[in-house]
């Protein structure tokens, strides 16, 4: 379902439903991704990874793999030069450069599990696996510190000896404390002071991973120029080459990256790994070197998303209307400073008008991986924490939870609690088409089994969405197409909803927009394909680049009509003369006449855009409890979104259905097992719990469209706002159905029962239940 | 991975001397789906990988008047395919469809699941209590070992040097006997057992139970025969407080770990629940059988 807000003007491809351009090749397994690269003389590289989680190196000696037949190269941490702190924006996260290289290969300590230690090239896969059995390392193991609690405690142990943490007071040494930020406003204390109800619980979340099913791969080769190219799995091409240019200390324009298609990043492939690796080890061997990770190394390595510690405090008088909120999010980094947990703060009261409002962020150390940015990073915890104390408050206050979060909602004007004022929003209609949905409005059912319980809980949740740099080159052919050259990685079906965006503007069928996604030497600098910004910003720039191709082709008409051009317009798709109805062409009849007309057209459009428009995503969960195992079955569930404008319905449907679906999985099972060793125990797709076809429902859809004024369509970002608000809803959901409160993911069956029957199956009591506040009457 | 040779024999005679002669450096080959993935990940090193698929024996699914005949390497698709095989053994089948997804059941065998012998295995409990039976040729001959004493650990079976498992035979089942396999999983497939139960119950005319098996996945190092809880159920109607009761027991004789997928007392609970839960099953199986 659709729901626009005012009646608007008709497109003809805009908001229609064609097939993906690239969809043949990829239904037919010829698409191309990283590791089906082939050259002649191709090596296999390995790496070899740290079975520690924090450990001093005491011995490296790589002589043995170097001699081994079949080898031709070894590398270790001193083959990349030490780099002074250096901040490169990566798009949705900012890395530090002198960190970034310590993460590729550990110098003299290894700080996670899976750390790269060394690694080999070889004739194959097996003979550099086999060399790498021969790498001697001695290790000292040290002190493990795995969750915000140890790393913030007196006398931690040191993830990082050198960290200067950002604290409140000025800079900090020996810390685990990276960076602690406040946003305050107004007077938290008076506005508590006038609540009738206070609500105050804390949070605990665990590490979740993205689960793209592609794992990281990178293949690099060497000119005898100096040049190198390397084709890798990355959701920006530009991205990895000025990392990789800043590592290997060379220009940025020697070095072409090639975007292979890539298998699902979620954020996860904006962090390089593996590509100046294979860069170092082509260099060494004198031949193309191709890198492919593991499922294990996946998990181990790469950066999923914190858990942490969230303390949510929210009063309200006693008509409904918040008088205060406070917050305290502590968020695990990983290895290496840079956890979302400043996107966390940000989002945390996004959905709410507050007076006054207090907001500490603290970015933790630990020795897990390097976290990296997944879906709204950071907002989906945040939300967990704040919608479900809201509900909560609601609860004590007799109102329905929706009704509450209508009275309180952020509208356009209003302040965000950490400053921004927000633009035009669609907080309110999207609440308010949530009232109005099919399944807020059906009954629950009764269970399925006398055994079993039902519960239904909402949840609402804000992303900001992201602009940045983006290119595009139209160029039109003679038959009446238009090839079009863009930048930005497709990992949600940007080729067509960034082709549409050409064609409305072409007024030709969004077929004959033929899109092909560029290499760093073939199109301008476009930033990654994240923060929700590529319909939006590269189909910004398709559309400048259309439109200087339509003002171009007026100028060709205007020539073989010998008339001025000011006396064309151009409308659905066919030009003609303002004076004389007998001169119209069509798009296509001029293009015919391009080379009777000056010769080839072609035309470049290029956007640094801000004003993406923040998106909000309400959410309505019903699920079914078996009491007996604990297990939750999610039955039914609507995700209600703010998506400016569809532009392809279809593949924003797809988004939100597979932002919720993520969002269940984090819910309900998914989580990194951890011993207190901080070795992970599940890094497999078998044990790493994600949800599958048959753990979801149908997920329904309603598209509110309320246009964001800074794109000529309305677009507005829509790939992550609908992952913040599932695990909050099913919460609430589980608090409707048991009566209990969930404060701890995942929510698995064995924390459920331990919750249902009030003991402690799962270790330690996990679920509090609520001081007798009076159940809501809904159904 | 170390370089192994990759030999496939035809006969029985020749897979004993071909285990005979490299021992531990060696391991049998059916559908692959476990051998493999534990070669992968370094689990263990060998010289050679014996594919039994070319031996006649152990591709053969037959249907007797003794009862089954089930050749170790018969990939699982073709037990719940076969109509006979579903209506006579109905735990087994339980067990078949749910291994794996339907790529993996059409590779991966039953034998396979036994020799195995993962304590979550979703067909040894089955084959219990149908009181299935291993059948071993070795270098000394061919043995019998009944599939309850089959395993002795994780990962661990009764094989000695240069036996492999040749085939399962379950009996015919007796008049009005029933059997249901049923485990716990997070999620709705693809996924491994956090505990599982097969119980099968045998009626006499009059309704009462005359003969119980019940045996727990995952609640121990190998799969563990419930006998107590089983027991509990002779001479009684197979109503819910009898099931509910032996649930109970059964919830005793678990010696459960606590790992990734699940803690022991969570465990504990489970097998109380499934064992229920299964024994009704396989009571109503029980009724509706002849």
């Amino acid at each position: 379902m659709t729901i626009t807000e005012k009646p608007q003007q008709q497109y003809k491809v805009i908001g229609t439903r064609p097939i993906r351009h690239d969809g043949l090749e990829k239904v037919t397994g010829r698409a191309v991704y990283g590791a089906d690269v082939k050259f002649p003389g191709l090596l296999w590289g390995a790496v070899l990874r740290s079975p520690h989680a924090h450990a001093r190196i005491k011995k490296l000696d790589v002589s043995k793999a170097a001699k081994m037949p079949g080898v031709f190269a070894v590398m270790t941490g001193a083959d990349l030069v030490d780099l002074e702190s250096k901040l490169v924006d990566m798009g949705e996260e900012i890395d530090n450069l002198a960190y970034t290289t310590k993460k590729l290969m550990a110098d003299d300590k290894v700080v996670y599990k899976g750390h790269p230690v060394a690694a080999v090239a070889a004739v194959d896969l097996n003979t550099a696996q086999e060399a790498l059995k021969l790498i001697a390392v001695a290790y000292e193991p040290l002190p493990v510190v795995l969750t915000v609690e140890e790393a913030m405690a007196p006398g931690a142990p040191l993830v990082l000896d050198d960290l200067v943490g950002e604290h409140l007071t000025g800079e900090a040494r020996n810390t685990n404390i990276a960076k602690h930020t406040r946003y305050e406003f107004g007077d938290t204390a008076k506005g508590f002071a006038r609540a009738a109800v206070t609500v105050e619980r804390t949070f605990k979340l665990t590490m979740v991973h993205q689960g793209y099913i592609e794992p990281q791969n990178a293949t690099a080769q060497w000119n005898q120029d100096g040049k190198l190219t390397v084709w890798t799995s990355t959701q920006g091409a530009f991205n990895v080459r000025d990392a990789v240019a800043s590592i290997l200390k060379m220009p940025e324009s020697n070095i072409r990256v090639i975007p292979l298609e890539i298998g699902g990043g979620f954020g996860g492939k904006i962090p390089i790994y593996l590509e100046p690796v294979a860069a170092v080890l082509a260099r060494k061997a004198g031949r193309p070197v191709k890198l492919v990770m593991d499922r294990k190394s996946v998990f181990e390595a790469t950066g999923p998303t914190p858990g942490g510690t969230i303390r949510v405090k929210v009063g309200a008088d006693s008509a409904g209307n918040i008088t205060a909120a406070e917050a305290d999010l502590r968020y695990e980094a990983g290895a290496y400073p840079g956890s979302p947990v400043g996107a966390g703060a940000q989002c945390i009261f996004a959905p709410y008008r507050l007076p006054n409002s207090r907001i500490d962020a603290y970015d933790v150390v630990v020795n897990k991986p390097k976290t990296a940015a997944y879906r709204a990073p950071g907002a989906t915890q945040a939300a967990f924490a704040m919608e479900s104390v809201v509900d909560e408050v609601a609860e004590r206050l007799g109102i329905d939870p929706l009704e509450f979060r209508l009275r309180n909602a952020s509208r356009e004007g209003d302040r965000r609690a950490d400053g921004p004022i927000f633009p035009r929003i669609g907080n309110v209609q999207v609440l308010q088409a949530a009232k109005r949905s099919a399944q807020w409005n059906a009954p629950l059912g009764a269970p399925s089994a006398p055994h079993k319980k039902r519960g239904r809980g909402v949840a609402n949740g804000f992303w900001f969405n992201g602009g940045m740099k983006s290119s595009c080159n139209l160029a039109v052919n003679k038959d009446g197409t238009v090839a079009m050259v863009e930048g930005s990685v497709d990992i949600g079906g940007t080729r067509a909803s960034i082709a549409m965006q050409a064609a409305e503007v072409l007024g030709i069928p969004a077929e004959d927009v033929h899109p092909t996604v560029g290499d760093t030497d073939t199109v301008g600098q476009t930033d990654v394909t994240g923060g929700s910004r590529t319909t939006f910003a590269t189909g910004y720039a398709a559309y400048l680049a259309a439109t200087n191709v339509v003002k171009q082709m007026m100028g060709r008409a205007a020539k073989l009509w010998e008339i001025d051009e000011s006396g064309i317009e151009f409308k659905d798709g066919t030009f003609f003369s303002k004076s004389d109805p007998e001169l119209r062409l069509t798009f296509k009849q001029v293009a015919e006449k391009l080379d009777e007309t000056g010769g080839p057209l072609s035309a470049t459009g290029t956007v640094n855009m801000r004003g993406a428009g923040g998106a909000f995503s309400t959410q309505i969960a019903d699920v079914e409890v078996d009491t007996e195992t604990g297990k939750v079955d999610v039955l039914r569930w609507t995700v209600v979104q703010d998506v400016g404008k569809a532009i392809h319905p279809a593949y924003v449907e797809g988004q939100m259905q597979g932002g919720a679906a993520q969002g269940i999985g984090w819910a309900l099972n998914e989580e990194y097992f951890w011993d207190d060793k901080g070795n992970m125990h599940n890094s497999s797709f078998l044990d790493y719990r994600m949800p599958t076809a048959l753990d979801l429902p149908k997920i329904e859809t309603v598209l509110v469209e309320v246009p964001n004024p800074n794109h000529p369509y309305g677009v507005r970002g829509v790939g992550e706002a609908p992952i913040v608000a599932p695990v909050a809803a099913i919460a609430n959901a589980l608090r409707d159905a048991l009566g209990t409160r969930f404060t701890e993911t995942p929510m698995k069956p064995s924390r459920v029962l331990a919750a249902i029957k009030g003991g402690t199956l799962d270790g330690a009591a996990t679920a509090a239940s609520s001081n007798g506040a009076s159940r809501r009457g809904r159904r | 991975m170390h370089p192994f040779q990759y030999l496939a024999p035809t006969t029985v005679k020749e897979v004993v001397s071909t285990l005979s002669r490299y021992g531990d450096r060696a391991r049998c080959l059916a559908g692959g789906t476990d051998v493999l993935v534990q070669l992968r990940g370094g689990r263990f090193e060998i010289d050679a990988l014996v594919d039994v698929k070319g031996v006649p024996e152990l591709m053969e699914l037959r249907l007797g008047a003794d009862g089954l005949h089930l050749g170790a390497a018969v990939p699982c698709y073709r037990v719940y395919e076969s109509p006979r095989v579903a209506k006579a053994y109905p735990g087994i089948v339980d067990s078949a469809s749910i291994i794996g997804g339907i790529q993996i059941q059409s590779r991966a065998s039953i034998g396979g699941n036994l020799c195995n012998a993962s304590p979550s295995a979703d067909s040894i409990c089955s084959l219990i209590v149908h009181d299935a039976v291993a059948r071993i040729a070795g270098p000394r001959g061919n043995r019998e070992v009944e599939v309850a004493g089959f395993c002795v650990g994780p990962g661990k079976n009764v094989l000695r040097k240069g036996e492999f498992l040749v085939s399962i035979f379950v009996p015919k089942p007796a008049a009005r006997f029933g059997a249901a396999y049923k485990r716990f999983i997070p999620r709705n497939e693809m996924d491994i057992a956090v505990a599982g139960a097969g119980a099968s119950v045998t009626l006499n005319a009059k309704g009462k139970i005359v003969a119980a098996r019940i045996a727990l996945a995952a609640v121990g190092p190998t799969p563990i025969v419930a006998s107590r809880a089983a027991a509990s159920l002779l001479d009684r109607e197979p109503t819910p407080e009898a099931f509910a009761r032996a649930g109970d027991i059964a919830a005793l004789e678990t010696h459960p770990i606590d790992d990734m997928r699940g803690t022991a007392d969570y465990r504990v609970e489970l097998s109380r629940v499934l064992t229920r839960r299964t024994l009704a099953v396989a009571a109503e199986r029980a009724k509706g059988a002849k």
